[in-house]
């Protein structure tokens, strides 16, 4: 292992652990039952097959979701669109279940490749608007979330309402298209497989494509990519798609999985998820099942630790914010990263003396 | 003389790529001297002076000074100290005056709060008087010629109380003219007392103001040397650890057909100024056309429009008889293309990336490095090590990546690229800059192999003596047109160019030396 990999997982495992400190830190001074609570939120999620099963259930839309942004910001496009499009996603998969009657089987499939591409047309406006107006992509893309969600309440409200459910919700989804729990015991559903098959082939279509280089060309260094002859304009707008197209097929797959009608009155917040997974992940898709688990654990056994003790869910929140501060912050250790490279340059003139 | 003022023991350094750009250096100034610090290119005389003016600090070491043992740990504190640098890129505010610039963080006020502008005038003049330096204060900086710049840089440092001046390779960017004027300022300087280190790699410099040299290679000291008692011959043998080779043994060129037509070609640049003006010339197959010139008059212009890289021209540049215009960056360079980019940092290369990734993104499209939708990692690897040992790339492995290798590396991973395409047609601007005098020579001996092999090969350098050596057919540019143009260039000598590259001399009707009516 070279000295490089070797600083990554120190700092990775380093930030999670001083986040998680401080937590437990802030846990220590707010609760009165401080172990119990730490306790229910590090092995909470272990104590039964359903709590194990919560993990896995919300694991699975953040793979979606962690995957999409991966593909986008390899581009070096912040496009946080992926909200919307995994919204309009949820949304156009209830939609086409309610409005065709195809055969068991076809139908879950034909409605999340449907929902892929109305996530698809949602990444895609931001990236376009840039290429013709060039409007700034962060901007464009986090306004777009809010049409979404506000024309998405509209037709929810008068096209898809079941009038006879009590809240506003749809019409529930055939039981044909839904994607039922394969573990009983638990609601893990067929689309734990489909997330992790999008995550390695977001893996081979980043390292093992053509387009895929030419996108990871174009993200480290534009000018380059266009000097060497590579269409930026094409590949960029190729990633926001791409990445568009997954994120719609999450919403889709969190719909038919988890839901049986369309309830999504406001933005669920996936789309700020990515980011925290893309960034554990360091954009690689291949790592993105990882940091979804990562989160999703946490996530649960907050949520067991709420409803067993008197701290709040919100103390995750902290535990993520921080992890990401001291991740991104390329600072962060540099002085143990220059150590650790200025020995490894000493053995080697030792080495060369040595000859 | 004969008091030591600095001392600088076993200093080591080594950068966060990886670098040991200094090991086990010691360094020893007497007062009074003009000690010349003589290397090449990545030598670590830079980084050992940026070690003494507190720019980095070194891993090990000790720097004495006049007696007590001190640390520097900013510029700020080695100014207070008596040290003074002068960058080999100028530290100035165009757009303030010469006084300004002199009195800059040490700004004499009025009650404590706003800028006394006449005290400042009046002593920026003074101490522009008490050195001889001639030089109107009330100028701005932009203005200047890059010779009189160097001044407001040196003033600088004497206003600040410098006793040690270092000055980091201050000929690189002056003509011959200017080189004198500054010789004559720094002997005037070294009578007043200043101790000066001169960092170089131009030994008749050297010899002709130093009094001392130490010479290093690859970040060691070879030892310090009274310079009239070592010969030139002995300085560059310490310094590059064999006899230059000075000139190339090159084939007479074998003219072919014309590869690339330019005719009545001008671009202009956004301030309406025309960058490149009414140029014509032919490039043939086979020969190494040369470009000279200062930085800055077209050059920069003049390859972007060649390589595809901006079509905003008018006039005509034809590439095996098709219109540069009317086609992509990923055509010209199928046609055969190969570009060198100048700045190899922003075009030549993507630095988080891997030196394998680095080396074909030119052609990784071609059915040997992939099919319809997949790369063929396999081959593109072998190749990629093969690369590496043919292009003597200095690494450990090809997953390395291209950010932690040094400069003369990352020249070779772009060279290596750009020329294992077999190109008909090379762009190569400013191939050597600075890199070391191994991987420089390694290059230039592949661009004669090209041309030997029937490449046209169109090199524009301020390096003038690689243009020297490897022309065929020799261009100056000035302001965006050619001054001269010189088919005997084995006898041309440095100074006579170096009027041209000015402007002072212009050759008329070379039409017939750039191109057949």
């Amino acid at each position: 292992m070279n000295s490089n990999t070797k600083y990554n997982i120190l700092r990775t495992v380093l930030s999670i652990s001083i986040a998680l400190l401080i937590s437990f830190g802030i846990i220590f001074l707010t609760s009165k039952e401080p172990v119990k609570a730490i306790v229910q939120l590090l092995t909470g999620p272990l104590q039964s097959q359903r709590r194990f099963g919560n993990v896995i259930e919300a694991m699975i839309p953040l793979i979606f979701t962690g995957t999409g942004v991966s593909i986008m910001f390899a581009a070096n496009e912040i496009n946080l669109a992926g909200e919307g499009a995994f919204h309009l996603g949820g949304l156009v998969a209830t939609y086409f279940a309610l409005n065709t009657a195809l055969p068991a089987g076809l139908s879950p499939l034909a409605t999340i490749l449907v929902a892929g591409l109305f996530g698809m047309i949602v990444t895609a406006i931001p990236a376009i608007l840039k290429i013709k107006t060039e409007s700034d992509v962060l901007v464009s893309s986090l306004m777009m979330n809010y049409l979404i969600l506000y024309f998405s309440n509209y037709v929810l409200s008068n096209i898809l309402r079941d009038p006879k459910a009590g809240a506003v919700v749809s019409f529930a989804v055939p039981s044909v298209t839904q994607f039922s729990p394969i573990i009983s015991g638990t609601r893990i559903h067929v689309g734990l497989f489909i997330a992790i098959a999008v995550a390695i082939l977001g893996y081979i279509f980043m390292y093992k494509t053509k387009i895929g280089y030419e996108l990871r060309i174009t993200g480290e260094n534009r000018d380059f990519a266009r000097y060497s002859g590579i269409n930026v304009v094409k590949i960029t707008l190729i990633s926001q798609l791409l990445g568009g197209f997954i994120f719609g097929i999450g919403g889709g797959v969190e719909l038919l999985g988890m839901y049986n009608r369309f309830t999504w009155t406001s933005l669920l917040g996936y789309g700020w998820d990515a980011i925290i997974i893309t960034t554990l992940a360091k954009k690689n898709p291949i790592y993105v099942p990882f940091a979804a688990f990562f989160l999703a654990y946490l996530r649960t056994g907050a949520s067991i630790m709420s409803r067993s003790t008197d701290v709040v869910t919100e103390i995750v929140i902290i535990t993520q914010g921080i992890i990401i501060l001291l991740v991104v912050a390329e600072q962060f250790l540099s002085k143990y990263r220059h150590k650790l490279v200025a020995k490894e340059a000493k053995a080697e003139l030792m080495e060369r003396e040595g000859e | 003389m004969g008091d030591k003022v600095l001392q600088m023991k076993n200093i080591m350094k080594i950068y966060p790529n990886g670098v040991v750009a200094v090991e086990d250096v010691s360094f020893e100034l007497e007062k009074g001297e003009i000690h010349a610090l003589l290397g090449e290119n990545g030598a670590g005389k830079s980084t050992l002076m940026k070690v003494l003016f507190g720019i980095e600090s070194p891993e090990q070491g000790d720097i004495i000074l006049n007696g007590n043992k001190v640390s520097i740990k900013s510029p700020l504190e080695a100014i207070k100290m008596g040290i003074g640098m002068v960058h080999q890129h100028f530290m100035l505010v165009p757009s303030l005056t010469v006084a300004e610039n002199i009195v800059l963080g040490v700004e004499p006020k009025k009650s404590n709060l706003f800028i006394d502008e006449e005290k400042a005038f009046k002593l920026s003049k003074e101490i522009a008087e008490t050195y001889n330096f001639d030089i109107d204060v009330t100028e701005k900086v932009e203005t200047l010629p890059v010779g009189l710049k160097q001044k407001v840089e040196i003033l600088k440092a004497l206003y600040r109380g410098a006793d040690i001046l270092i000055l980091d390779e201050p000929t690189a960017v002056l003509t011959p003219q200017e080189t004198e004027e500054l010789f004559v300022q720094l002997k005037k300087l070294k009578e007043k007392g200043h101790t000066i280190i001169f960092i170089s790699h131009k030994l008749d410099e050297i010899k002709e103001i130093c009094d001392r040299a130490t010479i290093m290679r690859n970040g060691k000291s070879m030892g310090t040397y009274h310079v009239k008692d070592i010969s030139t011959a002995e300085m560059s043998r310490l310094m590059v650890g064999r006899d230059v080779v000075l000139t190339f043994d090159k084939k007479p060129s074998e003219l072919r057909e014309t590869v690339l037509r330019v005719r009545n070609l001008t671009v202009t640049g956004t301030t309406g100024i025309k960058r490149v003006d009414d140029m014509s010339f032919d490039v043939k197959a086979g020969e190494i056309f040369g470009i000279a010139g200062v930085e800055g008059n077209g050059q920069g212009h003049l390859v972007e429009v060649l390589t595809g890289l901006s079509n905003k021209y008018t006039g005509e540049i034809t590439v095996f008889d098709k219109e540069v215009k009317e086609y992509s960056i990923r055509e010209l360079r199928d046609f055969g293309m190969s570009h060198i980019p100048e700045d190899r940092m922003t075009f030549g290369c993507a630095k988080n990336m891997n030196i394998m990734d680095n080396m074909f993104t030119n052609q990784y499209h071609k059915p040997e490095y992939s099919g319809k939708v997949l790369l063929k990692n396999k081959k593109i690897e072998s190749r990629a090590k093969e690369l590496i040992k043919e292009y003597l790339v200095k690494c450990k492995s090809y997953k390395q990546n291209v950010g932690m290798l040094s400069g003369g590396n990352i020249q070779k991973v772009v060279v290596a690229r750009e020329f294992s395409t077999n190109p008909k047609i090379i762009i190569a601007n400013q191939p050597t800059r600075g890199i070391d005098v191994g991987a420089a020579e390694f290059i230039r001996r592949r661009i004669i192999d090209f041309r030997d092999a029937g490449c046209a090969v169109i090199l524009i350098s301020a390096d003038l003596n690689e243009v020297l050596e490897l022309s065929d057919r020799l261009a100056v540019i000035y302001k965006g047109k050619f001054t001269g143009v010189f088919k005997d260039v084995k006898n041309l000598e440095e100074v006579k160019l170096g009027e041209y590259m000015l402007g002072i001399k212009r050759d008329d009707n070379l039409e017939g030396l750039l191109y057949e009516q």
